[in-house]
């Protein structure tokens, strides 16, 4: 594997930045959409997601490194037997976070018949594909407005119900597979369905910068990285480790997070002011919130949160006329500045 | 572009191809392309690897897959090396890169920007090493057509070799002077004031991919080494704006150049860029000097127009081959014998046969080590979704500016919304003055669609025969692609500008009823909306020629012809 490049060092892109750290502190956000223009860090952002993120406890041997702590209906078969017998063996891996290539056949992504047992010893062996690799971990489409629809029909259908069904080839299999679904793009390449639109939890929209120190700074980090990869990753290891510290601190602190009256309140407030449709934009809205309290240390979710989430949360999920461009996000945000004053 | 340039950015790219990228050529092919790509080749170190990749590759070919015949001789799965793998640590030459599709762009995005590549097909996953550049050779020298975006904003240099003669391309760099240049690159001290200076002309010149003052640096530095320097000067800069920055301009240097960041972030900052700050603007304004003294008069113009061209959507630009290959998409498999155009599907036959392998092994010939029976065959079933293109040919003559062309506008707009939900490409053609012109080829991108609609002037005379010409002539290109056209003519039908461009209504008439006869030959489904204030004979019997839908305006409200419409493309999917 080559170096990736450290998520401390990524220069500006904040919006895009927490986001991501939401995801990372409860990944039952559901996924998070990065649309936006070409070459502002988009892809690196979400590469350098593994070298960042604390390392995981999986079941030793387990091809879906199973969670040893994990309640057993959250377990593949082979972990359910072995904690019966009270064999599970657990040890710290990489959070994995998994390219799903354009161009994946679809045998890759859901698992297949493994060819080469089947032909050598005639064994009905299955052979575990991306959606069992991202397990517990990120699966990553670049470009995923270029997908092809069947692909992304089995990704909408896998997400959503944290369990990949095989039933092909006589194969009879069914894996865990809970993952947070990041996509990036470019609008000009195509619109995404909109039925994908709405799966994903947060929606960011990243732009280049336009003012010269932010560029410049971006080229001079990204020359002394490709110059010496593993110096510059040695240089940022302080930052990443502090960041590292605060995900997990927020981690701990999640499930205790006070979410208060008038916090649920004023997302109702916000949410009818805005006319979202369904109670998925209300429910991603204080996740999102949460998450964010945990991430800076705060007890209770409060405006600061709020704001600072609702344009992510909420974009894309407005009754859009598809052709304006005014844009979503200039009406979150005056909703916001109605509601919460300026 | 001068030859010299030319000659300059194949030692370049030589000297640092992962650093750069690669490069966009654009050339028509011919003795000068020829003499180029044998010079590098020429310069670059002896066993560099050089693969062509034509425009029509499959995703299989690119990325490797199942090697069929190795498969069935030794009895297990078998893969084979795609081009990218095999192009390792050389250059992979793309041909006719203006038709480049979509996904073989963004499967060769990925490979630049990473170095690896997951190949993830026909049961294997393998991560391979993918250090290249890229030779994007760009024959769309008319302007209509374009290699993907994704690819170009990775390819550091551009050169046009326009004009340029194969005798003027000798290079005077030899391989030696080049393998030196690479050893040296890494010592190359590159200042503060370096990175300013380029991102500075870059925001001068209106570039805002910030990949574009990164490969500007590359080439700089590429250009000291070539010079046997151990630090970036002026020259390396100046080389650097000519060959990365100066063909992508999109605005022309103002005149008193701000190189000045407009806010400053804080002041510890501002003291450091004050300490050089006289010497450094002018160096800065020379070496976007030079970049501007490179941009060939009438360039900028075309390569806006491009910029405008060349975002066209998923598929935009698919020649015949590949138009059968995604006529329908893979709907999963079935079993049978391959007859009739269906294909077989080799991995998922090795399967069906793979579970009985243990009992046909003793009744098979000795030596074979694959039995495969005629039942285990299984073929791909694709799912024809015929897409639709929808072709908007608005009339924005005065007659209708005057009465109707917002609410013609209004009425296309809610067209697209519709195709918007039913994911149809859609593409705007608009006719005025003397002749119609197409604003937007065939895409998805419905912001692209908006804008264009919204930035169509009114006004000039009406020339409705090269309209229903244009018109014809894009939907028997997207019919040949396997889409399906649906045309929309919205007009009141008075034609007073003839084919060739000039004036006098009754030959316009004449010329206009001719081209509706072409297109009723060719079959089109078309909606003609009539625009005029009541409706008129003239538009009416214009619609019966084309053999289109009628559908006067005034008694339509926007909604009602989206309706229309939407039935139409109905009926069509059905037929």
């Amino acid at each position: 594997m080559t170096i990736a490049y450290p998520f401390a060092a990524l220069v500006g892109q904040d919006e895009m930045k927490l986001a991501l750290l939401i995801a990372a502190i409860d990944p039952g956000i559901g996924g998070v959409l990065v649309f936006g223009d070409r070459g502002t860090g988009k892809s690196t952002a979400v590469r350098s997601l593994a070298a960042l993120l604390p390392k995981m406890k999986a079941v030793a041997g387990c091809r879906y490194h199973c969670d040893p702590d994990a309640t057993p209906e959250a377990l593949c078969e082979d972990c359910r037997a072995l904690m019966k017998k009270g064999r599970l063996k657990a040890q710290f891996t990489d959070v994995p976070v998994v390219d799903l290539p354009l161009g994946a056949t679809e045998d890759r992504v859901i698992g297949a018949l493994d060819l080469e047992r089947a032909l050598s010893q005639g064994v009905k062996a299955f052979e575990p594909g991306l959606l069992a690799r991202a397990h517990r971990g990120f699966l990553y489409v670049d470009e995923v407005n270029l997908l092809e629809d069947h692909l992304v029909d089995v990704l909408l259908d896998v997400a959503a119900s944290g369990e990949n069904v095989v039933e092909r080839e006589g194969l009879s299999v069914r894996h865990p597979a809970r993952f947070v679904l990041i996509g990036s793009g470019n609008p000009e390449e195509g619109e995404l369905r909109p039925q994908l639109l709405d799966r994903f939890g947060l929606s960011v929209e990243v732009k280049t910068p336009t003012d010269l120190p932010t560029r410049v700074e971006v080229v001079r980090r990204r020359d002394a990285f490709e110059r010496d990869r593993a110096g510059f990753v040695t240089a940022w290891e302080k930052e990443q480790a502090a960041l590292r510290r605060r995900i997990i601190g927020g981690r701990k602190r999640l499930a205790e997070i006070d979410v208060p009256d008038a916090a649920l309140e004023r997302v109702a407030q916000l949410c009818m002011s805005l006319g979202t449709d369904g109670l998925r934009g209300e429910l991603t809205l204080i996740r999102a919130a949460r998450a964010l309290a945990a991430l800076d240390g705060n007890k209770r979710v409060g405006d600061v949160h709020l704001r600072r989430v609702a344009a992510p949360a909420l974009h894309h999920r407005l009754r859009r006329n598809p052709l304006d461009e005014s844009g979503a996000g200039a009406r979150v945000a005056r909703a916001i500045e109605e509601l919460f004053g300026p | 572009m001068s030859a010299s340039d030319a000659v300059l950015a194949a030692a370049l790219l030589a000297i640092d191809p992962s650093g750069l990228g690669g490069i966009r050529l654009l050339a028509a092919p011919g003795p000068a392309r020829d003499r180029w790509l044998s010079s590098l080749d020429d310069i670059s170190p002896a066993d560099t690897p050089c693969f062509r990749l034509p425009s029509h590759v499959g995703e299989d070919r690119l990325l490797g897959g199942l090697d069929l015949a190795a498969t069935l001789r030794a009895g297990r799965p078998i893969a084979e090396s795609g081009l990218l793998t095999r192009a390792n640590g050389g250059f992979l030459i793309a041909t006719m890169a203006e038709r480049m599709r979509p996904v073989i762009a963004a499967h060769l995005a990925v490979a630049l920007d990473r170095g690896e590549v997951v190949v993830e097909r026909d049961g294997f996953s393998r991560l391979v090493p993918t250090r290249i550049a890229v030779i994007a050779l760009d024959e769309g020298i008319a302007g209509d057509e374009a290699p993907p975006e994704a690819l170009t904003d990775r390819l550091g240099l551009v050169i046009s070799l326009d004009g340029v003669k194969a005798d003027g391309l000798t290079t005077s760099v030899e391989r030696a002077t080049v393998s030196a240049a690479r050893r040296r690159l890494v010592g190359i001290r590159v200042t503060a004031d370096n990175i300013e200076i380029l991102c500075a002309a870059a925001l001068a010149l209106g570039i805002w991919s910030l990949r574009m003052p990164a490969f500007a640096l590359a080439a700089a530095r590429a250009h000291a080494a070539l010079r046997d320097a151990d630090s970036i000067e002026e020259a390396d800069l100046a080389a650097a704006a000519r060959l990365v920055l100066a063909p992508r301009a999109t605005t022309a240097p103002a005149e008193a150049t701000e190189v000045d960041p407009p806010e400053q972030p804080d002041r510890q900052e501002e003291e450091v860029s004050s300490d050089s700050a006289d010497g450094d603007s002018a160096l800065a304004d020379r070496v976007l000097a030079a970049a501007a003294a490179s941009i060939p008069p009438g360039l900028l113009a075309r390569l806006t127009q491009r910029g405008v061209q060349q975002k066209a959507g998923p598929g935009g630009r698919a020649g015949a081959q590949i138009a059968s290959r995604q006529r329908g998409r893979p709907a999963g498999i079935l079993s049978g014998v391959p007859r009739g155009g269906l294909r077989l599907s080799v991995i998922d036959t090795l399967r069906a046969a793979a579970p009985w392998q243990r009992l046909r092994e003793t009744a098979a010939l000795p030596g074979r080590r694959i039995v495969v029976k005629r039942e285990d065959l299984r073929l791909v079933r694709r799912r024809q979704r015929s897409e639709t293109v929808t072709i908007f040919a608005v009339d924005a003559s005065g007659s209708t500016a005057l009465h109707r062309l917002a609410e013609a506008k209004g009425a296309v707009e809610l067209l697209l919304a519709e195709c918007y939900v039913r994911r149809d490409e859609v593409a705007l053609i608009a006719f005025r003055g003397r002749g119609a012109e197409l604003l937007l080829p065939p895409t998805r991108s419905l912001v692209r669609a908006r804008r264009a609609l919204a930035d169509l002037p009114g006004g000039g005379g009406t020339p409705l025969a090269s309209a229903i010409a244009a018109m014809t002539a894009l939907a028997e290109s997207s019919r040949r692609r396997g889409k399906s056209p649906l045309v929309v003519l919205l007009t009141d039908g008075r034609a007073n500008v003839a084919r060739d461009g000039s004036g006098g209504r009754a030959q316009a008439e004449t010329d206009a009823l001719a081209a509706a006869r072409m297109a009723r030959t060719a079959g089109l489904s078309a909606l003609l909306v009539d625009t005029s204030p009541a409706p008129t004979p003239a538009a009416q019997r214009l619609a019966l020629e084309v053999g289109a839908q009628y559908l006067p305006l005034p008694y339509a409200d926007a909604s009602a012809i989206a309706r229309t419409v939407q039935a139409a493309a109905t009926r069509r999917g059905a037929a």
